[in-house]
């Protein structure tokens, strides 16, 4: 790296600013600006000017400030105590403040105390990835410490097992080219550098989402991608929060990138109270929170993207299975639109900047299932919200994003707007994960679950034709065997496919509950038409007293009560009888 | 800090709000300057770029009667400050906060920045205590909880103006209805008569004297509309904050705001996004409506209901979208729900509240409000579906079951909506259970057996 130089302001306009140097800086080198030493990164150098994106308030400063270089890319500092944190797009804390608003300015952290557990003696061979102990703590999970990716050489010094502050060096390499390395807890990790791995794997099993329209219908692998676009108020931010709460990955990353400030208090505010259906654990002992709310300095928006999957790619290097929310993507977009018009470049499609599509590319690029260079397996899926202009997604980010991610989940406003939730469309949604999840199902002992789940899709598909013949001559005036369709079709959205973020019992459902309640609903289907097929009538279908225990299913049965579904189901059997035997014994009486 | 320093004679050009000068001393961007022309009238204005021998100030007034030769410029070495203290109730100011009613000036205890600073997310309280509107469409289907920035989506001609005056009259808390609110009022480029209407029916129910009103009237400069906001939540700010006020800040019209906005950056020269406004209005606004919230720890509470009239009744221009992707809800007003004369004229479907989840149900309302509210959409929905094919095969060709849908649609708007009197929300309520109770149980699929109980008469089960 160049020593770090020093520069002076020539120039000043909202986040860029201009400095000129005597000594060299490098491009991405992390500077601080002005008084304050606000940070910054050094976007472009033209002779002696340099070009700097600064990620805080500029009010304030003037010509001929200084801005002092680092000699380093902008880089995050990544550790144990992440776990449980809220930070700004740095990684810098938030919730040290003294006071109740964000100030400008150098933050520094103050060092925990972690319990740290050697793995490996002195004189032990390491490389990238060795693990060289367990590092625990009674508020977060344990972890592990590695070494940097890029080591290679001996161990000359362990630390013995004890309490240690995150940045005190535990392990000593002695490299091969004869350099000390120290290694502490506290490790840096330049931002917009994808950590490596020993290896890329193809996806097998989901993530799990606990949502019904995801897990069954359109579900997300484990290292792969899904983007849900939507226009205000569709109900992105929910179920960035249902995933987050629910979801069955061992890390939580969730970025808010220009939204709102109540929303990250919301998840402040439940996460500790919320236990993690698996580990029973507090959700938040499981999480990190990046916060850049919409109101803070713009240019750290685009930071906190990268910020979020550089903590993401920490954890699966640990063996780890990460789940990383952006919300919203579209704001990271916008961000990347005014700096680049601050730049002076030329705009393309939507006023984004030309790179915006490659960008996008290699963030989404960043999901992946992996075997780490410590040989573990872990995983980063992301899970982007985009918000579109005028809910429209045939705009630039939207497109994009569609292009790079293999989940797409857009949400229609008219379902939200008759608060049918999760609002995602799903003749417009697809998963290319989809076809390699049906083994996984099966395994859970859902026999049949491809089928159900094509005949759920299909009877969705037949709704909508149906609908349009049903503007014209009206629903009567359809055969029985359609009304039936729409019939089904109704209950899969209505029984199925709906389900509250807010309600106690439904908000989050286990794979077994899932699969009862697909194989019930299947049944259901198959019974009423054959019960059809042999001559009931379609109005006595339509009020069977059952309709309605199975369109509350979802709100009354709950994770404990899985034999319900059965007697439910006996009761669905019991009341077709009837209705066979009913219309058995009407078309004798008309024959005789 | 800054000693205050006069530039004169360094001006090199003008052009719209912009004033372009030799730079000969160091100032720091975003500073506050007055421009004071041949006629010594101080005009307020900020630094707005800067390089090593030129600065560009925004003139946040006219600049019409500004020469070069004659102008002069002051600066504080600091941002643009309004001087707050108590006695901000019951006051009149201009947009930039200088007393119109001829009072006596404010008694100040603190300058603060108007462009004020970004709460720490982890500062902030959840927003919970549910404020009873007394408008069914907003208590019932989209509670409004203390700390919640809630816009009205408007169009030219529609009773905004009503409505937001009786609900600054009217609003209270469930759980203590006697604890009123303060009002900040910014009229941003209103009328004359709109201001006067509003001070006048504040004047006439007795709230005058806990509203603070900033007006920047349409007759004032344009460019002065992008401070009135920042002035009034400035001042918000002080009585929730630091005097441990509940205030409800109405700012009205925001979409005059925003073309402001556009004026300005237009005259830097910046590039166009959407329909001509900036790429960072989103950004811009948010600086406002994210200034809404509650404290940990402190007792106050800021409330917003900005007011913004949708150009050309669209409610994807680049105004209402931007704003609806930072609040918290909406309530949408429509036209053809006011030509039938049904006021509040709130179209629910697109309307919205964010926050009601947290601030009803069980410990903050009605333990089945919250059912009731999502049973009443999902049939309001459905009738809405209904007039749809209605309006192509008839209403005779429907069958009995759409039929009663379409007439719970109408009874919806002409009983629930539609209102002549504040209600309270148990009122409300009732009607609610009334409506619903028309329709086949059976389809009621939002509420639980014990409800369908509780609140409806045994289903009529009529079918064949
Ligand atoms: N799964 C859900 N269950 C219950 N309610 C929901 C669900 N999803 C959304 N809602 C309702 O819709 C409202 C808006 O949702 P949300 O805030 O997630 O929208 P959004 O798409 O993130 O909007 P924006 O782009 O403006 O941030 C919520 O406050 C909630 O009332
Ligand atoms: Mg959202």
């Amino acid at each position: 790296m160049a020593d770090s130089g020093q520069a002076v302001i020539v120039a000043l306009d909202g986040p860029v600013v201009r400095a000129r140097s005597p000594v060299p800086f490098s491009i991405n080198e992390a500077v601080e600006v002005g008084d304050k030493g606000l940070l910054g990164e050094v976007l472009r150098i033209s002779g002696e000017v340099i070009v700097v994106q600064v990620y805080e308030d500029t009010a304030g400063l003037q010509v001929g400030d200084r801005v002092q270089g680092t000699g380093q890319p902008l880089s995050v500092q990544l550790g144990p105590w992440l776990l449980g944190g809220i930070f700004d797009g740095l990684l810098r804390p938030l919730n040290d403040a003294t006071s109740a608003y964000v100030h400008p300015g150098r933050v520094q952290r103050k060092p925990q105390q972690f319990h740290f557990q050697p793995r490996l003696q002195a004189d032990a061979g390491v490389h990238g990835g060795s693990v060289l102990g367990d590092i625990t703590s009674p508020q977060a999970k344990k972890q592990l410490l590695l070494a940097p990716p890029q080591v290679q050489g001996k161990l000359v010094m362990l630390a013995p097992a004890g309490d240690y502050p995150d940045d005190e060096i535990l392990c000593k390499v002695r490299q091969a080219d004869g350099g000390e390395l120290g290694i502490a807890m506290t490790q840096s990790w330049p931002v917009r550098i994808p950590r490596p791995a020993a290896q890329r794997l193809a996806a097998h099993a989901p993530l799990l989402t606990g949502q019904r329209l995801i897990d069954v219908l359109f579900p997300v692998a484990r290292g792969s991608s899904a983007a849900m676009p939507g226009g205000f108020g569709t109900g992105k931010t929910i179920l960035q929060q249902s995933i987050a709460k629910w979801c069955d990955a061992d890390v939580i990353v969730y970025v808010g990138c220009g939204e709102r400030g109540n929303e990250m208090a919301e998840v402040l505010e439940q996460f500790p109270q919320i236990e993690d259906p698996r580990s029973h654990r507090p959700l938040l002992e499981r999480s990190v929170i990046i916060a850049n709310t919409s109101n803070m300095p713009v240019a750290a928006r685009e930071a906190s993207i990268y910020t979020g999957v550089t903590v993401a790619e920490y954890f699966r290097d640990q063996g780890l299975h990460v789940a990383l929310m952006a919300d919203s993507t579209s704001r990271w977009a916008e961000a990347l639109r005014e700096l680049g018009g601050r730049l002076g470049e030329l705009p393309a499609e939507g006023g984004y900047p030309a790179y915006l599509g490659s960008r996008q590319a290699e963030f989404y690029e960043r999901a992946a299932l992996v075997r780490t260079l410590s040989g573990l397996t872990g995983s980063v899926t992301l899970i982007g919200a985009v918000s579109p202009p005028g809910g429209d997604f045939s705009e630039p980010v939207t497109l994009h994003t569609q292009r790079n991610v293999r989940c797409f989940w857009p949400l229609d406003r008219d379902r939200a707007r008759a608060r049918f939730y999760p609002a995602i469309n799903p003749l417009q949604a697809y998963s290319d994960d989809a076809a390699s999840m049906i083994g996984w199902w099966q395994q859970q002992g859902a026999a049949e679950f491809a089928s159900q789940r094509r005949r759920q899709l299909e009877l969705l598909e037949e709704q909508a034709h149906l609908a349009r013949m049903v503007r014209i001559v009206g629903k009567d005036a359809l055969p029985a065997s359609q009304q039936l369709t729409l019939l089904c079709a109704d209950l899969v959205n209505d029984a199925f496919l709906r389900q509250s973020a807010y309600s106690k019992i439904d908000c989050f459902a286990s794979p077994q509950r899932q699969i009862a309640m697909l194989q019930l609903l299947d049944h259901f289907i198959l019974r009423a038409r054959q019960v059809l097929a042999s001559g009931a009538d379609m109005g006595h279908i339509e009020h069977l007293p059952v309709l309605r225990r199975v369109r509350r299913m979802g709100e009354e049965i709950s994770e404990a009560a899985l034999p319900e579904f059965k007697q439910l189901q006996d009761q669905i059997d019991a009341e077709f009888a009837e209705l066979q035997a009913r219309s058995v014994s009407t078309e004798e009486a008309g024959v005789s | 800090m800054f000693p205050e320093v006069v530039l004169s004679g360094a001006a090199s050009g003008i052009q719209g709000p912009l004033l372009f000068l030799e730079r000969s001393l160091r100032v720091g961007l975003n500073e506050a300057v007055e421009v004071l022309g041949a006629d010594g009238v101080p005009r307020p204005g900020r630094v707005a770029a800067l390089d090593e021998s030129r600065m560009v100030v925004e003139v946040l007034e006219p600049t019409q009667d500004l020469g070069l030769a004659g102008t002069r410029l002051r600066f504080h070495g600091k941002p643009l400050q309004f001087g707050v203290g108590p006695g901000l109730q019951g006051r009149i100011f201009d947009g930039v906060g200088r007393p119109l009613d001829g009072g006596p000036p404010l008694a100040i205890v603190e300058e603060r920045p108007i462009a004020g600073l970004a709460i720490n997310p982890t500062a902030r309280a959840l927003p919970t205590d549910f404020i009873e509107t007394g408008v069914t469409a907003i208590d019932l289907l989209n509670s409004l909880v203390r700390g919640q920035k809630l816009p009205v989506f408007s169009g030219g001609g529609l009773p905004h103006a009503r409505i937001c005056i009786e609900i600054a009259q009217h609003a209270r808390l469930l759980k203590q209805p006697e604890a009123g609110f303060s009002i900040v009022f910014a009229g941003i480029g209103v009328s004359h008569t709109a201001a006067e209407q509003f001070r006048s029916a504040m004047q006439h129910s007795g709230a005058l004297s806990h509203t603070a009103l900033f007006l920047n009237l349409a007759s004032d400069s344009s460019t002065q509309r992008l401070l009135t906001p920042r002035f009034a939540l400035t001042a918000a700010e002080y009585l929730a904050f630091t005097e441990g006020r509940h205030v409800l800040v109405i700012l009205t019209d925001m979409t005059n705001y925003c073309e402001s906005l556009r004026e300005v950056s237009s005259s830097h020269g910046e590039i166009p996004g959407r329909k001509g406004y900036p790429g960072y209005l989103y950004s811009d606004l948010a600086t406002l409506y994210e200034r809404a919230g509650r404290i940990r720890g402190l007792p106050g509470s800021l409330t917003q209901l900005p007011v913004l009239t949708m150009p050309g009744d669209d409610i994807s221009h680049p105004i209402p979208d931007l704003t609806g992707y930072i609040t918290e809800g909406q309530m949408v007003l429509d036209r053809q729900l006011d030509r039938h004369g049904i006021y509040p004229p709130i179209a629910v479907l697109p309307s919205l509240s964010r926050l009601m989840d947290q601030g009803t149900g069980a410990g903050y309302t009605h333990e089945d409000h919250p059912a009731l509210a999502a049973q009443l959409y999902a049939a309001y929905a459905r009738a809405n579906q209904v007039r749809v094919l209605a309006s192509v095969v008839g209403e005779e060709g429907l069958p009995a079951n759409d039929r009663l849908y379409l007439a719970f649609g109408n009874e919806f708007e002409s009983q629930l909506i539609r209102q002549q009197e504040p209600r309270t929300l148990d009122e409300s309520m009732q009607i609610g259970w009334r409506l619903l109770g028309r329709l086949p149980h059976e389809d009621l699929s939002r509420l639980s057996d014990a409800q369908l109980a509780r609140y409806l008469k045994p289903a009529d089960t009529t079918h064949a």
